[in-house]
């Protein structure tokens, strides 16, 4: 039996309303015990000394686009997993928009069969594939879900081509509900954001770029909302980035809707304003909102109507990115900057505490995905912790990245709030960060 | 120091002397990409320079050596007669060597990216570059990317910054100043580069900039773009009503496939420039368009035409205004005058 125990930090778990001093003994994998600072060190443990720094139980990024299979140049599932950790996180759910789409049992089986070979070769973050709504994510013909959460799947999504037909939409959640498939949704009518490259406002228009109106995310959002209320089914809303979208999931938690949501470090961080100078490293979709978009997700965040911070993790390579605004492809990648970026802009400008904080990024996640024994630091959960030094200041550089792609807006961003170490499956992170 | 033989006119070469040396200044900066970045005095300092630029049209040697070495590229990826010619005349007018590429004889229709282009084109050190692209921005992506001094010729539907000061020189020519005057914009704005460089010119220079379109083409945000003087007009009779100055834009054909407007005949209606509607104007209106015209959609031809019309010298302050930009953003010439009445006056005498 091979013990753990990291000593001197601070422990944050909601789920077991501890915010204090402790240790944590980890065994064979698993968490065996929460002990007090000065209670005695089992003698066959080795120690890793926490101090000064938060343990919390390990963060789950909801929304990551591994390119593997068929666009491993930009990221493979290895790759991926391994910039997680770097990044502080233990546990990844990776999008089926892959070339093959994972819409069937055997890609689902082939992203988690890559994603153990990988954990063979060094620790790294657990790989939650995310299935496909339909086929080939074309919106027409519902994808055998059941297979494949047998497989192993977590969530159905259609991310990166939205279901466009509110009728299918209804079949997949009725469908998806059965099996307790949580269906998450990218939502954008393309009919209304069809052509737009960022925002469409004041900037949009002074930049002569054809913009997505906050409304093509909206009108998506309601529609979700209201076929997850007729329907029973559980909607999963990516990346909220309106004030409208807000309102409108606020408003059907009001009523008992089974929705929740995520939101992104760059929506709460950036404004359109940003793309003044046409960086392609600033073109993603859902854009860059407004000022008064970014209050309302702060106010969100601290409200609990969003549950979730995800990155939407979007590798391309630079050679991609490197062209005009309206041809580059949409995205940026965000496992490596994301605490920093939500320690920074939230925890240490007053929006939300840490304890929320590990909520947003943990307790909530691995409770919407169901992924039981995670999300915790209750003895008998998995042992994946996310050890981060909330005052520890450092200055972003994308050429010592994990990951493959370097298309982030935050190089040479100075944050305060760093990812220390990275524990999953009781087994350390082996490379220690030099950023 | 140019020969007799390259100025077998030279007698002729008569310099207003007192007007060059007004110009002592040189443009500080190394790219023209957009006029919402520029001071207004930097506006008036070019409009300045191709004031006195425009008197070379006049005499029967045309050319001075003042970019004698220099070479200018003009890299089009899209369709243009007016904007190419008149680039390519003002730099041969001023001697340098020009280059001219188009999109379907370059490297692009063999998939080479935008910035591998600019890279390559680099590499034999060109000394201004100036680039027409179908993409906002692309002008911006060169200039992080070329040594060379990038001159925007149109980039999407963002900015075409010569053609905004070459209106405003046309303007200044009929009116004395830009001041207070009232100026309608009427047109597809929303897919209009002219209107956004226009519009942020004269609102710096202090004119009062009134729009009308059709509401597909004109969204309500687009009176937010400039800082001050922009108002959206309800309707163009309202926009014309007592205007000094009548800009009229192009409408593209593709407006109506793409439902912005039910056919061209009922934008030629609702919307055309015919006399009835330009009576609303001040009496001494004058009228310009970017050209090329859609002769009865946008303009009746009796307006195009008409003695308020300025189209054609448009296109001859054009070069002029060509000429100044590419003028000051090689920083001097090549013998070293800090101005070109230097220049002129040494090449002259």
């Amino acid at each position: 039996m091979t013990k753990l125990l990291i000593t001197g930090g601070y422990v944050i778990d909601s789920t077991q309303g501890i915010n204090a001093g402790k240790n944590v003994l980890i065994e064979d994998g698993r968490i065996t015990a929460l002990l007090a600072p000065n209670d005695a060190a089992p003698d066959d443990a080795n120690i890793y000394d926490a101090t000064g720094c938060v343990v919390a139980p390990g963060f789950i990024d909801m929304h990551v686009h591994l390119r593997e299979p068929g666009q491993e140049y930009k990221e493979t599932i290895e790759s991926g997993a391994i910039a997680a950790a770097a990044g502080g996180w233990t546990s990844i759910c990776a999008m089926p928009n892959t070339d093959p789409v994972n819409d069937n049992v055997a890609v689902t089986r082939f992203i988690i069969e890559q994603a153990a070979r990988a954990r063979l070769n060094g620790v790294c973050a657990n790989v939650f594939p995310i299935g496909a709504i339909t086929k080939g994510s074309k919106g027409t013909e519902l994808a055998e879900m059941g297979e494949m959460r047998d497989a192993g799947i977590i969530a159905v999504s259609d991310d990166g081509h939205p279901v466009p037909n509110a009728g299918m939409m209804r079949r997949a959640m009725e469908y998806a509900h059965g099996f307790d498939l949580p269906v998450v949704d990218h939502c954008e009518n393309r009919s209304l954001s069809g052509g737009g490259v960022m925002h469409e406002g004041e900037w949009s228009l002074r930049l002569g770029l054809r913009g997505q109106p906050s409304l093509s995310e909206e009108a998506d959002a309601e529609r979700d909302c209201h076929l997850a209320e007729l329907t029973g089914a559980h909607v999963h809303l990516c990346h909220v980035s309106t004030r409208g979208t807000i309102d409108i999931v606020r408003r059907a938690k009001a009523r008992g809707v089974r929705v929740t949501c995520e939101v992104t470090p760059h929506h709460f961080t950036l404004t359109d304003a940003a793309v003044e100078g046409y960086d392609t490293n600033m073109k993603m979709n859902p854009p860059l909102r407004t000022e008064d978009d970014v209050e309302a997700i702060l106010e969100a965040l601290r409200d609990n109507t969003i549950d979730a911070i995800a990155t939407d993790h979007a590798p391309h390579h630079a050679d991609e990115k490197a062209l005009e605004f309206d041809g580059a492809p949409f995205g940026i990648i965000g496992l490596e900057t994301a605490l920093g970026l939500a320690c920074d802009r939230l925890v240490h400008q007053g929006v939300i505490d840490l304890n929320r904080l590990v909520e947003l990024c943990s307790v909530n996640p691995a409770r919407i995905f169901n992924l039981e024994g995670r999300g915790t630091l209750r003895p008998g959960a998995h042992a994946d912790l996310t050890i981060f030094d909330p005052e520890q200041t450092w200055t972003v550089n994308a050429e010592t990245f994990k990951s493959k792609s370097r298309n982030t807006p935050f190089h040479n961003r100075t944050l305060r709030g760093k990812p220390v170490t990275t524990i999953v499956g009781g087994r350390q992170f082996a490379q220690e960060f030099e950023l | 120091m140019i020969s007799e033989s390259d100025l077998p006119n030279g007698r002729f070469f008569n310099v207003h002397t007192t007007r060059f040396s007004n110009i002592t200044m040189t443009f500080s900066r190394q790219h023209l990409l957009g006029i919402r970045e520029l001071e207004p005095a930097e506006i008036t300092h070019i409009l300045d320079a191709a004031e006195n630029f425009r008197h070379l049209a006049d005499r029967p040697i045309k050319k001075v050596p003042t970019l004698r070495g220099r070479t200018v590229i003009n890299l089009f990826f899209e369709p243009s007669t007016r904007t190419r010619t008149s680039f390519e005349i003002a730099a041969k007018r001023l001697s340098a060597d020009t280059i001219n590429i188009s999109a379907s004889s370059s490297s692009v229709t063999k998939g080479e990216t935008l910035l591998d282009t600019a890279r390559n084109l680099q590499a034999m050190s060109p000394d201004l570059i100036v680039i027409r692209h179908s993409s906002a921005g692309a002008a911006h992506a060169l200039a992080r990317v070329c040594q060379a001094g990038i001159i925007n010729a149109g980039d999407g539907a963002h900015e075409h910054p010569t053609q905004a000061l070459l209106d405003a020189l046309t303007i200044r020519q009929h009116k004395g100043t830009l001041e207070n005057l009232r100026v309608a914009i009427i047109g597809d704005i929303l897919h209009s580069r002219v209107a956004r460089s226009n519009i942020h010119l004269l609102t710096k220079l202090g004119a009062h900039v009134r729009l009308a379109a059709p509401r597909t083409l004109l969204p309500p945000q687009f009176a937010a773009i400039a800082e001050r003087n922009l108002e959206i007009a309800p309707n163009i009779e309202d926009a014309l009503t007592d205007a000094d100055v009548v800009i009229v834009l192009r409408i593209q054909s593709e407006r109506q496939t793409d439902a912005f407007l039910p056919s061209m005949r009922e934008y030629a209606v609702h919307f055309g420039l015919n006399k009835k509607r330009l009576a609303r104007a001040a009496r001494d209106v004058i009228v310009l368009h970017p050209g090329p015209m859609n002769r009865g959609i946008e303009i009746s031809s009796d307006v195009a035409d008409g003695t308020h019309s300025l189209i054609l010298d448009q296109v001859a302050n054009g070069l002029a205004v060509r000429m100044a930009t590419l003028y000051l953003l090689s920083g001097g010439t090549p013998h070293g005058a800090a101005n070109i009445g230097d220049a002129l006056l040494r090449d002259s005498t």
